[in-house]
């Protein structure tokens, strides 16, 4: 009984299926198609019917592309790879039994998604694949397998990351995220604890105030210290961003730890503190193991917040110092022929793939991350 | 716990707060009083080239004995408000037009607070519903695709919103894939950064794909809690599928849809990145741009931070309004918790 009633008539399933096509396709296809355009010559990338764009005829006449084997290539490594990362939750345990330190197998294990990452995609995908192409050309009858398919240029790439530097900016927005992500994490979890577990005056007040502070515009904040800090050589300076971006983080932060924090129960504390511990031997020998899931998840956040700012960054940095979001748009604003642009959608595509690997290893904890806060909040 | 050990916990983000968010509101206050810049002084310079020389008039900087910029800084009340709200302009529209707004938006500060509002307004309801619907179908669908289905729809949630609303813009400008596609169907020419309503469209679209996914996560959770028993009771008395969605699913996610307008609301008026993405200063006007425009060095370099905290306080004005029915509430509950 509870099945039928549970399941839909076929007609509902159709309308359910086709909904989930059509919002997979918007939600998927600008992205996607920013990667498509960033390795196609500007000619092809703008072409007006879109087959070109995909195939780009003009890349392949005058760069080259990838051929049938080159293909194969690609999806297996794909496949290999998602295939490991299903996997990882087994391959973590294994690291650490040898390790027996969660914190340096987490970080050995990325590594070691890193370093596949680079072996199949620098290695095996290139130089590999490019030997068999070379190889089959000589073949009489398998010679179509080597012929190029599919225009292919990472030249876009290359005259971004190298000619026009991009990885100061890369290196700069790494230095900015890591700063706010810890600064934030430690004072956070602090007063998202003291906040769980108090139900005083104090504490309500200072909850409503930070929900006050959630909803302030981050360029009021700014404009209070721009004039003082231009004054004391703080203009260009990662720090004062980073103490910027950590105080409009806070309220937020604390918020969600606070709700991760009550899902662990106070008898907890208690009985540490019977055991002998002070409060904060209690806070960091027995709950803080229990709450690495709500660290991550808000650290996850923290993270987004800083890599994402454009205002911040944008109205204190410059020139050098400056991060890659508000980077990408002085370029953009520069760019004067169709090579400039294209250029830019391919920072801006490099810009997105650190995004898109954060959600493929992190879904869980996004999801539990913004659920948490409404559930408790 | 004790308040000692509380005070100590919760001591460095209050003083981070302090410090970073409730002292520059107080500095934001005060300069929105003063007028501070630097002195300019006018300069008549000869530039020369192959085809003759021209005078050019050119503000500088004066500068003091040290090589810095000299500045002033005087009380001036309310001229910075003034010069934003330009009353005497607007009575002058209002004289000559009546109460049309296509008039009225010729002051920066009407079209920002007109657009600031549509755009948080007409933004809400599509990604409530549709984050709705997403979450219903999602429910609905086999197991073994949830999970994929999920992680695509955080994709445009996570995106940085400027780097989001450029690959959109690049769709659209104008040899981008649907332009091409709409020219090819309507047959004419398309030029949709032309025009300040279809790149508000744009604009809109974009917060609403930008922000849907949010919707969807927090509705999909609480779809998951659903009493299951309750919907066979329903079932039983004879209520249509419609019915149980209506009297029992909507009454028990109702305070999680009052969640997602609350910050809907708080995100959505501070409407920015799209502006900047869309490359839309020349059309449309947020009111946290508008502060972010005074802030920035303009041709002269020299800032309008009178002027920045003027809007900055306006803005705030209106952050209040939007938040007073949620204080509200919030006072209540605690009232009842105390009784």
């Amino acid at each position: 009984m509870e099945s039928k009633l549970f399941n839909l008539s076929l007609s509902l399933k159709v309308i359910v299926g086709i909904s989930i096509i059509l919002w997979a396709f918007i939600a998927l296809f600008p992205l996607l198609w920013v990667f498509i355009m960033s390795i196609k010559l500007p000619i092809d990338s703008f072409a007006a019917n879109p087959l070109n764009v995909i195939i780009g005829p003009n890349t392949l006449k005058q760069v080259g592309g990838l051929s049938f084997i080159n293909l194969i290539f690609l999806c297996f490594s794909i496949y290999i790879y998602f295939k490991f990362f299903k996997s990882r939750q087994h391959y973590f345990l294994k690291i650490n039994n040898l390790t027996n330190n969660k914190l340096i197998s987490f970080l050995l294990l990325v590594l070691i998604f890193i370093a596949l990452f680079l072996v199949l995609f620098l290695f095996f995908n290139t130089h590999i694949a490019n030997f068999l192409n070379n190889i089959f050309e000589y073949i009489p009858f398998l010679k179509i397998l080597s012929k190029p398919l599919i225009g292919f240029t990472t030249q876009h790439f290359i005259a971004v990351w190298s000619e026009n530097e991009f990885y100061i900016q890369f290196l700069n927005t790494a230095l900015v995220t890591l700063g706010v992500v810890s600064i934030s994490l430690t004072v956070g979890t602090l007063a998202g604890y003291a906040l769980s577990r108090s139900s005083s005056v104090i504490a309500f007040w200072l909850l409503v105030a930070a929900l006050v502070f959630r909803a302030l515009p981050h360029s009021v904040l700014v404009t209070g210290y721009l004039e003082l800090f231009i004054d004391y050589g703080l203009y260009g300076k990662k720090i004062a961003v980073i103490i910027l971006l950590v105080a409009i983080n806070q309220p937020f932060t604390i918020w969600m730890l606070r709700s991760f924090f009550m899902n662990i129960p106070q008898d907890l504390d208690e009985a540490a503190q019977i055991d002998g511990c002070n409060p904060f031997q209690a806070f960091w020998m027995v709950i803080m193991p229990l709450m690495w899931p709500g660290v991550i998840t808000t650290g996850l956040f923290s993270f987004l917040l800083a890599y994402n700012d454009y205002l911040v960054c944008a109205l204190l940095l410059d020139g050098q110092s400056q991060t890659m979001v508000p980077a990408i748009m002085q370029y953009f604003n520069m760019e004067t022929t169709m090579t400039d642009l294209v250029e830019s959608i391919a920072a801006a595509a490099s810009i997105t793939l650190p995004l898109f690997i954060l959600v493929m290893f992190f879904q869980k904890q996004i999801v539990s991350g913004l659920t948490q806060g409404s559930v408790k909040g | 716990m004790n308040k000692k050990t509380f005070l100590i916990f919760t001591m460095p983000s209050f003083m981070m707060m302090v410090f970073f968010i409730a002292i520059p509101l107080f500095l934001v206050f005060f300069q929105s009083f003063h007028f501070k810049q630097d002195i300019l002084e006018i300069v008549e310079r000869e530039k020369c080239d192959p085809f003759g020389c021209k005078t050019e008039i050119l503000k500088v900087p004066v500068l003091d004995e040290k090589g810095n910029r000299t500045k002033i800084n005087i009380w001036v009340g309310w001229q910075n408000y003034k010069n934003i709200l330009q009353f005497e302009e607007l009575n002058s529209i209002i004289k000559n037009n009546g109460y049309s707004w296509s008039a009225i938006q010729s002051i920066d500060f009407y079209q920002a607070l007109r657009f600031t509002i549509t755009f948080t307004f007409i933004t809400l309801p599509f990604v409530i519903i549709f984050g709705m619907c997403l979450a219903l179908c999602v429910n609905n669908l086999v197991n073994r695709l949830k999970g994929p289905v999920i992680f695509i729809t955080l994709l445009p949630f996570i995106i940085t919103p400027v780097i989001g609303s450029l690959s959109i813009k690049w769709l659209f400008i104008g040899d981008g894939i649907v332009t091409s596609l709409l020219e090819y169907i309507l047959d004419k020419d398309i030029a949709i950064f032309a025009k300040a309503w279809s790149i508000e469209l744009l604009v809109l679209f974009y917060r609403i794909w930008h922000t849907t996914p949010f919707a969807f996560v927090i509705f999909y959770a609480a779809l998951q809690t659903v009493d299951k028993d309750r919907i066979e009771a329903a079932f039983v008395d004879g209520a249509n599928r419609f019915q149980r969605f209506r009297y029992i699913v909507i009454p028990h996610i109702m305070p999680l849809i009052v969640f997602v307008t609350l910050i809907h609301l708080m995100d959505a008026y501070r409407v920015y990145d799209e502006i900047v993405g869309f490359g839309a200063e020349g059309f449309l006007n947020s009111l946290q741009w508008m502060t972010y425009d005074f802030l920035r060095l303009d041709d002269s370099g020299s800032r309008y931070i009178g002027r920045a905290s003027a809007t900055s306080m306006l803005t705030m004005i209106g952050i209040v309004i939007i938040l007073i029915p949620v204080l509200r509430r919030v006072f209540r509950e605690q009232k009842e918790k105390k009784n």
